[in-house]
C-alpha cells in the first residue's frame, strides 16, 4: 500500500505563481518510486501541465481578471496521480481547438496539445462557479504514448 | 526578463538568464525581441542553454521572433537548448522550423 497525498491550493489570478506550482508538483513526482517509467522526466511533464493548465485558467477562464483565484489539486493515489484546476470563468470548447499541425507558425494553442500528448487522460467540464480541467496519469505502467516520429 | 545583448558583426547575440521562458516572462521576451527588430537587428541568435524549462507560450515568443526576423528579410537561429527544453520543440515539431545549433560559435558560422 503506497502512501495518498493530496494537495491543495489556492493562488490569485496571477502568472508570477506558475513557477511556485509547477515546481511543487515537480517535486511531488520526483518522490513516486511506484512510477515505471523515467521519474526526472515524469517530473518535469507534470511541472509542465501545471504550468500550461493554470495558465491557461488565469489568461482564458478567469480572463486575466486579478481578483479571480485558481484553485488547484494534486492528488496521489496507489495508480495514478490527478491534477484538477478550477478556474471561475465561463470556460471553452477543449474540442474545437484545431491541432497543433493545421499552422505551426501560430504564436498560440499549443498549451491543450502539449498536456493531451504527456497525459493519460484529459477532461474539461462545467462545474459550480467555473470550469475544472481534470488531468491524470498513470503510474502503474510506463508512458503508453511515445511521440510520433514517424514521418521524421 | 533578463537576458545579455551581445552585438556581432553577423548577428546579435541574446543570451537569456532565466531558468523558466513561460507564460509569466514571455510577453516581456516577446518585446525585448521587437525593440532589438526595431532598433534593425533583424539577424538573431538566441542563446537558450541557461534555460530549464520552457512552455508554450515561452515557444510562442520564439515563433513571434521568428516570423518577424523572416519578415524582415532576417533570421532567428537558436542554440544551448537542454534536454528537456529541446524535446519540447520535437513535441510541438517546431525542431522543423527552426535552426538549432549547439552553441553560439555554431549558430554565427551558418550566418
Amino acid at each position: 500500500m503506497h502512501d495518498k497525498i493530496e494537495v491543495n491550493i489556492r493562488i490569485p489570478n496571477k502568472t508570477r505563481y506558475l513557477s511556485l506550482i509547477g515546481n511543487i508538483g515537480e517535486n511531488l513526482a520526483r518522490t513516486l518510486d511506484r512510477y515505471g517509467g523515467d521519474r526526472e522526466e515524469l517530473a518535469y511533464h507534470i511541472n509542465l501541465v501545471l504550468t500550461e493548465s493554470i495558465a491557461n485558467a488565469m489568461i482564458h477562464g478567469n480572463v486575466a481578471d486579478p481578483d479571480k483565484e485558481v484553485h488547484i489539486s494534486i492528488g496521489i493515489d496507489n495508480d495514478c496521480l490527478r491534477i484538477r484546476v478550477h478556474d471561475q470563468g465561463q470556460g471553452f470548447d477543449i474540442n474545437s481547438l484545431p491541432p497543433p499541425d493545421e499552422n505551426i507558425l501560430n504564436d498560440h494553442g499549443r498549451g491543450i496539445h502539449i498536456i493531451r500528448c504527456l497525459m493519460d487522460e484529459v477532461s474539461y467540464r462545467r462545474v459550480d462557479g467555473g470550469n475544472v480541467l481534470e488531468m491524470v496519469k498513470r503510474l502503474s505502467r510506463p508512458p503508453l504514448k511515445k511521440r510520433d516520429t514517424s514521418s521524421e | 526578463m533578463n537576458c545579455d545583448v551581445t552585438e556581432h558583426e553577423k548577428a546579435v547575440i541574446v543570451e537569456l538568464k532565466e531558468e523558466r521562458l513561460d507564460a509569466h516572462n514571455s510577453n516581456e521576451f516577446k518585446s525585448q525581441m521587437l525593440s532589438l527588430f526595431e532598433a534593425g537587428r533583424n539577424n538573431m541568435i538566441i542563446d537558450l542553454k541557461g534555460v530549464r524549462f520552457i512552455d508554450s507560450s515561452g515557444l510562442g515568443a520564439l515563433v513571434s521572433g521568428f516570423k518577424n526576423a523572416t519578415a524582415r528579410n532576417g533570421s532567428l537561429k537558436l542554440c544551448g537548448l537542454q534536454t528537456q527544453v529541446k524535446s519540447m520543440f520535437e513535441l510541438t515539431r517546431l525542431h522543423r522550423v527552426f535552426e538549432i545549433f549547439a552553441g553560439v560559435p555554431e549558430a554565427l558560422a551558418s550566418f
